[in-house]
Order: structure tokens, then C-alpha cells, then sequence
């Protein structure tokens, strides 16, 4: 079940990743289309410009859309004994960042944790390292320091309690709470 | 004798039986090839009742678990005698004993205290070595039992016995995905008479004794972050002794008991603070912004050795209380963490993983003198290393078949035994000082 919901996330990003993309690539084009639809006749204008008003709803919807599955995106997962969170999860921190900048009442709690390999103590160390690796990029993308609480919880509380490669993936994460 | 008997009736006095204690079973997993034959003859008891411990079968118990002796079946003893009388060397010649133990239990009419009478014997010498009379109550044989061990162990080995000694340790038992129960239990050496000390919904991390071993110190997520507590074990009085931002971790008391080495992360990344006990006062020991924790003290109270992985990976390093440039014990290994000396400060005690590859975290002891290196286990989740008063021991945590389970092996790798759990993990043992 793990390694399942593991796919379905990645799937997830990736599919952000790309939307994030045409949103981005869109936006020029459709200006430019737009004053040169200003020129024709009047019916043409009316027409253009509701093409042009639902054009930019769509795009609104598709923006609101992926948003909110970014938000909704909370478990960031890391590579064995790495502390920096993934690039292909930047985005998604990306607009989490941006959200708490624009909820400036927003507050969130960062909570890191490490696969059992290696030491307890250790681990709690590369737990709040691996939060605070997630707290810095949020800032850098507009939220605040006092926006964050950060917390390691190291090994003590796995998602998955297997001894595999596949469990200690799980286990190596920051929780966005 | 009279000062040991008192301890022993406030540690009888003050623990109840722990009702929700991890019971743990001791299986030894490793002897030696050549145990000492020894005959631990049941001791008499001339009350109308039974008795509620066998006290011979806690000291043959005592010495087989520390791999060193083989005590002679009960079955195959030709005669039982209680005291020095009735003993006839050639019996225990037959049988091939190099030693002979033998006792009695007697308790004055109306009284509550009971007298155990033992004597020890030397079989090729036809000699009585020691024998004394320990008086204590009813529920404190057990204690007296490990006492007796202490004797013998002393007698034959020439090094002082552990058998009085106690272990602190965690247990986590999981009751759903939102549910697990973590506690601080205390045993006996050999995970008898478990009791809990603290339970929380939240993790529970690191316990560890005072010096004098009336306190522990240990980490406590019940506040939702990770803060340090002291917590008498007598009465359960506790309090919080930090509150700073970040990580608060890793307290160990210094030996003299006057001070707590500890982690914070206050100051942007984990390093090792000294708090001094009677002021509060904090001394910053390491400035690195890597990571720098599990400090442990030298026997003089007078340096730390702590985990940094400044390097890239963890390794272990020691530095003075002053101050000054930490100094690498270390070197050749992907991953050597949680380092503590044994007594004769020379010998390092570490979780060491040799090689990227290998992938295997085992305990190993390196003497940083002689650059001598000895693997002690051959688990592979091994962690948490905590080393008998009398250096002879090393307790640690390890995974077995998924489960937590606390293991112990001799400082020589000879002897090994198992406290695994009956109910949940069990991990983090932290072993006493002696307590007298």
C-alpha cells in the first residue's frame, strides 16, 4: 500500500510539473492574439473576446486546479543519508511557499524523519536538517520564518515499519502539517 | 552487608509490581567453549510455606547468563547438602566441579525477616572460600540471590559482578497508525521485575542514569517537540529542564553528577552544550555547522566524545570541557557513530558501519592506542551500546525479525544473550551504575 500511494504521488508531481509549463508558455501567446484581435470588426471582437474571457477562466480553473493539488501535496520523501529535498519537488514547495506568503496568518508545522539505519540520535539530526532544507526553500519563496515551526522527529515515528528498501523510502520524509 | 540490605529494602519498598511493563526473557545465544563447572546445591527451607523465588536457581541463572560458568543439573547431584558439614569434596570431584555453592533459608518464628546462610567452596583446593549469613524480607530474595552471584562472580573471576545492577530502557508498543504507547521501563540486569517509569502517546527517547542512580534523564516528545527531563526515580517527581528551539537531545549526566552534556539545535544546527546542574548555566562545547551529537563522558568528567559528520559522514571525535579543537578518533570506516569508552578509557565502544557497500551497522570496540579493531555482533541493525559498571558487558539494541529486542555480549564477543520482548519493541538500553 505504501509503495503505492509512493507511484501515485510522483505520478502527481509530474503531472503538475507539466501543467506548471503550459500555464507558463501559454500566457504570451494569448496576449499577443489578443491585440490582434482588437483590429477586426466588432462582431469579430465580441466573439474574440469571449474566447478570450473563457480562455482565461480555463486557464484561472486550471491554475485554482493545480493549486490546490499542490496544497494538497504534503509528504516530501529524500534520498538515503541526503538531506535536500528532491527537484522534482520544487514546484509544488514552490507554491506552498507562495501560499503562505499570501496567508500571512498561515502556519505551518515541518516535521522530518529518517529510515532506522544508522543512530537515534543521529537520525534526529538529519531529520532537522531535512525539515529545515524544506523551511528554507518555503522562505525563499515568501514565507516567513515565523510562518514555520520545524520538529525532528528522527526514527521514532515511521509510516512504515518493514526493513526494506522500499519501507526506509517511505520512513526518509518531511511532513508538511 | 547491613548498608546493602538497606538499599535493598527502599528498592523494595518503592516499586510495586509494574503492571504494564514489557516483560523480557532472557535466552543466552552464545558461552564460551569451556564454562566453569560449577554446582549451585538448592538451599534448604524449613518453613511451611514455599518460598516465592528459589534463590540457588537465581545464582546458577546469574552465572550461566554471563557465559562463564555451566551449572551442574540438578538432577545428576548426589547429595544436597545446606552447609559446610555436609559437604564431601569427593561428591563434586565425581561430577567434575570446580566449585560447589550451598545455603540455607531459616526465619525466626513471627518475624518477617528471612536469614540466608550460604558458603562457597573451592573442590580441588577442599576449601571454603567464603560464606556469610544476609538477612532481608520475604520479597527480597531475588536481591539477595544476585548478591550471592556477586560473591562468587568475584571469587572466581576477580572482577566485581553486575548481577545487582539494573537497565533502563524504551519500549514502544503499536497500537494502530495513530496509536503507539512509549515508555521508559527499569529492570533488572536481566529484564526481571520491569516497571514503567513514564508513558507517552509521543515518542520517548534516550534514557539515562545519574551517577548515583536515584535519577534519569530522558527525551520526551510530549510537548509535540523533543525536551529534556529529569525525573527522580523514587517518587516519579519530574521536571522539564530545557525549552530552547530546535532539537533538545542526547542528555547524559558526567560522572562527578554535576553536570548534563546535551545536544541543541538553537543556534541553527545540532551541537554539544554542557548545562552545569546547580546554575543552569550553559557551555557551548562544539561550533560546527554540521552535525554534532550522542556525546558521552570521559571517565574525569573532563572531555566529551560526540558524533560529527563534518567530514561528510558520521565520525567520532573528542574534545575538552574548555574547549579547544575536537580531536578525530576515527577514521577508517563509512559510518562510526554513538562512541563511549569502556572504563579503562582507551577502548571505544561504537556503532560502526566499515563500508558504504556493507550496509550492516554492528557494535565494535576500537583501542585507540594500539589501533586494534574487534567486531562484537554480527546483527545488522545494531544500536545504542551501554556498557556494564564492571566493563565486562556491552547491552545494545538490535532488530530480530522485525522486532525490537535488547542483546548483550561480552566485551570479547565470547558471550552473548538475549532480553527480547514479549510485547512490542524494546530498545535504547542505558545499564547502572552499581548502586552501593
Amino acid at each position: 500500500m505504501g509503495t503505492h500511494s509512493m507511484k501515485f504521488f510522483k505520478t502527481t508531481v509530474l503531472a503538475l510539473s507539466i501543467m506548471g509549463l503550459a500555464a507558463c508558455s501559454s500566457t504570451g501567446d494569448e496576449e499577443a492574439m489578443a491585440s490582434s484581435a482588437a483590429t477586426n470588426s466588432s462582431a469579430d471582437t465580441s466573439a474574440a473576446q469571449r474566447a478570450e474571457a473563457e480562455r482565461l477562466a480555463r486557464e484561472r480553473e486550471a491554475q485554482a486546479r493545480m493549486e490546490a493539488a499542490a496544497l494538497a501535496t504534503t509528504v516530501f520523501y529524500f534520498d538515503f543519508d541526503v538531506s535536500e529535498f528532491m527537484a522534482s519537488d520544487r514546484d509544488v514547495l514552490a507554491i506552498h511557499g507562495r501560499n503562505l506568503a499570501a496567508n500571512s496568518s498561515r502556519r505551518i508545522r515541518l516535521e522530518g524523519h529518517a529510515d532506522e539505519r544508522g543512530t537515534r540520535e543521529y537520525n534526529l539530526a538529519l531529520g532537522e536538517r531535512r525539515a529545515n532544507s524544506i523551511r528554507d526553500y518555503l522562505v525563499v519563496n515568501g514565507a516567513s520564518l515565523s510562518q514555520i515551526e520545524t520538529v525532528s522527529y528522527g526514527e521514532e515515528r515511521p509510516a512504515d515499519t518493514g526493513q526494506t528498501e522500499a519501507a526506509y523510502r517511505l520512513n526518509r520524509r518531511v511532513e508538511i502539517r | 552487608m547491613i548498608k546493602t540490605l538497606r538499599n535493598l529494602a527502599c528498592i523494595a519498598l518503592l516499586f510495586a509490581e509494574g503492571l504494564m511493563a514489557a516483560e523480557l526473557n532472557i535466552e543466552i545465544t552464545q558461552g564460551v567453549d569451556n564454562p566453569i563447572p560449577i554446582a549451585v546445591v538448592p538451599f534448604s527451607w524449613e518453613g511451611a510455606n514455599a518460598l516465592s523465588e528459589d534463590v540457588a536457581a537465581i545464582v546458577a541463572a546469574d552465572l550461566q547468563q554471563v557465559g562463564e560458568f555451566r551449572a551442574l543439573p540438578r538432577g545428576n547431584m548426589l547429595s544436597m547438602p545446606d552447609e559446610a558439614a555436609e559437604v564431601f569434596f569427593r561428591d563434586w570431584r565425581i561430577l567434575a566441579q570446580d566449585y560447589v555453592l550451598v545455603g540455607k533459608i531459616t526465619h525466626s518464628p513471627g518475624s518477617q525477616l528471612v536469614q540466608v546462610q550460604y558458603e562457597f567452596f573451592d573442590v580441588a583446593r577442599e576449601q571454603k572460600l567464603v560464606g556469610e549469613v544476609l538477612t532481608g524480607s520475604m520479597s527480597q530474595l531475588r536481591d539477595i540471590g544476585h548478591e550471592i552471584s556477586n560473591v562468587v562472580y568475584e571469587q572466581v573471576t576477580g572482577i566485581r559482578g553486575a548481577f545487582s545492577t539494573e537497565i533502563l530502557y524504551v519500549s514502544a508498543q503499536f497500537i494502530s497508525p495513530e496509536l503507539t504507547y512509549y515508555r521508559i521501563e527499569k529492570s533488572d540486569y536481566d529484564g526481571r521485575r520491569s516497571q514503567v517509569l513514564v508513558e507517552s502517546q509521543e515518542p520517548l527517547m534516550s534514557p539515562t542514569w545519574s551517577p548515583d542512580g536515584t535519577q534519569v534523564a530522558y527525551l520526551s516528545f510530549e510537548t509535540n517537540l523533543p525536551r529534556i527531563y529529569i525525573q527522580e526515580i523514587a517518587t516519579g517527581q519530574r521536571r522539564q529542564i530545557t525549552d530552547f528551539p530546535g532539537i533538545n537531545s542526547s542528555p547524559v549526566w558526567s560522572p562527578d553528577g554535576t553536570k548534563l552534556a546535551m545536544v541543541l539545535s538553537k543556534d541553527g544546527s545540532p551541537d554539544v552544550y554542557v548545562m552545569d546542574l546547580m546554575t543552569n548555566q550553559l557551555t557551548r562545547l562544539t561550533d560546527h555547522p554540521r552535525a554534532e551529537t550522542e556525546p558521552s563522558w570521559t571517565a574525569d568528567s573532563r572531555s566529551v566524545v560526540f558524533t560529527s559528520d563534518r567530514t561528510g559522514q558520521p565520525q567520532i571525535y573528542q574534545v575538552g570541557i574548555t574547549g579547544g579543537f575536537p580531536e578525530r578518533l576515527t577514521f577508517d570506516c563509512f559510518y562510526c557513530a554513538k562512541g563511549r569508552f569502556l572504563p579503562d578509557g582507551k577502548n571505544l565502544v561504537h556503532v560502526r558501519r566499515d563500508t558504504r557497500e556493507d550496509n550492516s551497522y554492528s557494535i565494535a570496540i576500537f583501542n585507540i592506542e594500539t589501533q586494534r579493531l574487534i567486531t562484537l555482533t554480527d546483527t545488522s541493525l545494531d544500536e545504542s551500546p551501554s556498557v556494564a559498571p564492571n566493563g565486562s558487558m556491552i547491552m545494545f539494541a538490535t532488530k530480530v525479525n522485525g522486532k525490537g529486542v535488547l542483546d548483550a555480549v561480552s566485551i570479547d564477543g565470547r558471550v552473548k544473550f538475549r532480553l527480547p520482548s514479549a510485547q512490542g519493541d524494546v530498545r535504547e538500553p542505558s545499564w547502572s551504575p552499581f548502586f552501593n
